[in-house]
């Protein structure tokens, strides 16, 4: 997460702004077609995001001071 | 002695202290069934009793349908209800709404004077569910770090919506001090807006083993929390107070970790059709655009331009024609006009007098002459005939 993206809610709203944009074909074809240029990169990511996302737990501890710790999280061992 | 009262103002006067007491408005009443009765009204009437003493009761037809076992003679029961007075007999009673068998330990009666305390409160209304959040991007679980119910929290939400981070707050989830770990760790979540979802529970157990949900503490935390809190407490048949006051009640962990995120499956599922839709909706802007294109280029000033323009030339032609043809009409009309105007002139003309034998008569410096007195003997006039003039001398003036 070196580039702070849009959050897959975020981009997924937005997406459904533009297929609503589209659908309702007031718009002129520049625009019609900066949108589903735009339309077709959030799709992208969002696919991406949901294919390459790794599942991150992590351990939650208060600290005296009322902050929280965050520290690794091993699961416990089970069937 | 002083002013004697009515029975009724009495009854009424009693009933009144009554109604404004908090203990009677709502007491839990623990004791011995005897002489039940349900009338054909369906309201149910009996006593509640214990070694040392008795009190009427009723349960009208409403609450009574909502008994989920049969009351009988002898049977130790616990009453929730409020207690008031019947007028015409003087008669105080408990106007019972709800009874459950007694005898299943201290606990079930301190359930349900948490739960009964709570709901008076409004702590379980439903206007104060919190709407979960779609796409929640952080999920604290407060729970036991051990044992199969994070493990399988984990793994579903991993499986379901690996985007979404889970923050393991570990507490103790029975014993004395799991309330307050379980409600401060509610509270530290909130206070450092760490998560924007929580989920607490544990596995299934005894009403002992569970009871830390059922703790004041911890349910006041949950209605406390700004964040959307998912109850998620033992197996399906065990309700906890903390299901109540929690924004969504899951049956087990592992329900809760299922209604917490959307499935990533669906979610490309929803992709795919977005992306068609979208598709579909530029396909047919593209196919109106090709349209106008192809009307444009159907006209005939784009195919074929010079025809057009002859056309155009020739028309200018034909007005050029007729409008030439209209001012020469115009001039014809105007000259003869003239003509006519210069032969009226003409006619006025003093020259033409002279034609007719009359003759005009100057002095030298050109002033006509009208009267004999403008003129003196000897003095030259002009005369001036049709053709020609004349230098004459005055002889001689006659009046």
């Amino acid at each position: 997460m070196a580039e702070k993206k849009m959050t897959f809610e975020a981009s997924i709203r937005r997406l459904e702004e533009i297929v609503g944009t589209l659908e309702r074909g007031d718009r002129s074809l520049e625009d019609a077609l900066a949108l589903f240029e735009e339309g077709t990169k959030l799709m992208k990511q969002c696919s991406t995001l949901l294919d390459k996302a790794e599942q991150k737990v992590l351990k939650v501890t208060q600290q005296a001071d009322g902050t929280l710790k965050e520290s690794e999280f091993y699961p416990p061992e089970g069937e | 002695m002083g002013e004697a009262i009515t029975v009724s103002a009495l009854n009424l006067y009693i009933k009144q202290m009554m109604d404004g007491d908090t203990v009677l408005s709502s007491v839990l009443v623990r004791g011995e069934i005897s002489n039940y009765k349900v009338y054909p009204s369906g309201h149910h009437y009996f006593s509640l009793k214990d070694a040392e003493g008795s009190i009427r009761c009723v349960m009208f037809r409403r609450e009574a349908v909502g008994l989920r076992f049969r009351p009988e003679q002898g049977m130790k029961v616990i009453a929730e209800g409020r207690v008031t007075v019947f007028p015409r007999d003087g008669q105080y009673q408990l106007y019972c709404n709800r009874m459950i068998p007694d005898g299943i330990g201290d606990l079930h009666l301190a359930f349900e004077q948490c739960k009964a305390k709570l709901e008076r409160e409004g702590l379980f209304d439903p206007r104060h569910k919190k709407p979960l959040p779609a796409y929640p991007e952080k999920i604290a679980l407060v729970t036991s770090p051990a044992g199969a119910a994070v493990r399988d929290m984990i793994r579903i939400l991993g499986a379901r919506y690996p985007l979404c981070q889970v923050l393991v707050v570990p507490v103790r989830v029975q014993g004395a001090e799991a309330p307050s770990e379980i409600a401060g760790a509610i509270d530290a979540i909130n206070r450092n807006r760490a998560a924007d979802l929580i989920i607490t529970g544990r596995g299934g157990g005894s009403l002992e083993d569970l009871w830390a949900f059922n703790e004041e503490l911890v349910a006041r935390a949950i209605h406390r929390s700004e964040i959307p809190v998912i109850s998620a407490v033992g197996h399906e048949p065990d309700v906890t107070i903390a299901d109540y006051v929690a924004d969504l009640r899951a049956a087990t962990p592992s329900n809760a970790a299922e209604l917490a995120v959307p499935d990533s499956e669906d979610l490309r599922r929803r992709l795919r059709h977005l992306e068609t839709r979208m598709a579909a909706g530029l396909t047919r802007d593209l196919r109106e655009g090709r349209r106008v294109l192809d009307r444009a280029k159907a006209s005939p000033w784009l195919r074929a331009p010079l025809p057009v323009i002859q056309e155009s030339r020739q028309l200018l032609d034909y007005r050029q024609d007729q409008l030439v043809h209209v001012v020469e009409k115009l001039l014809l009309r105007e000259r003869t006009r003239l003509g006519k105007q210069a032969a009226a002139l003409d006619a006025l003309s003093p020259l033409k007098v002279l034609g007719r034998g009359y003759a005009i008569v100057r002095k030298a410096e050109g002033e006509i002459v009208l009267s004999t007195r403008q003129v003196d003997v000897e003095e030259a006039l002009t005369v001036r005939l049709n053709e020609g003039e004349l230098i004459c001398r005055v002889e001689r003036k006659e009046p």
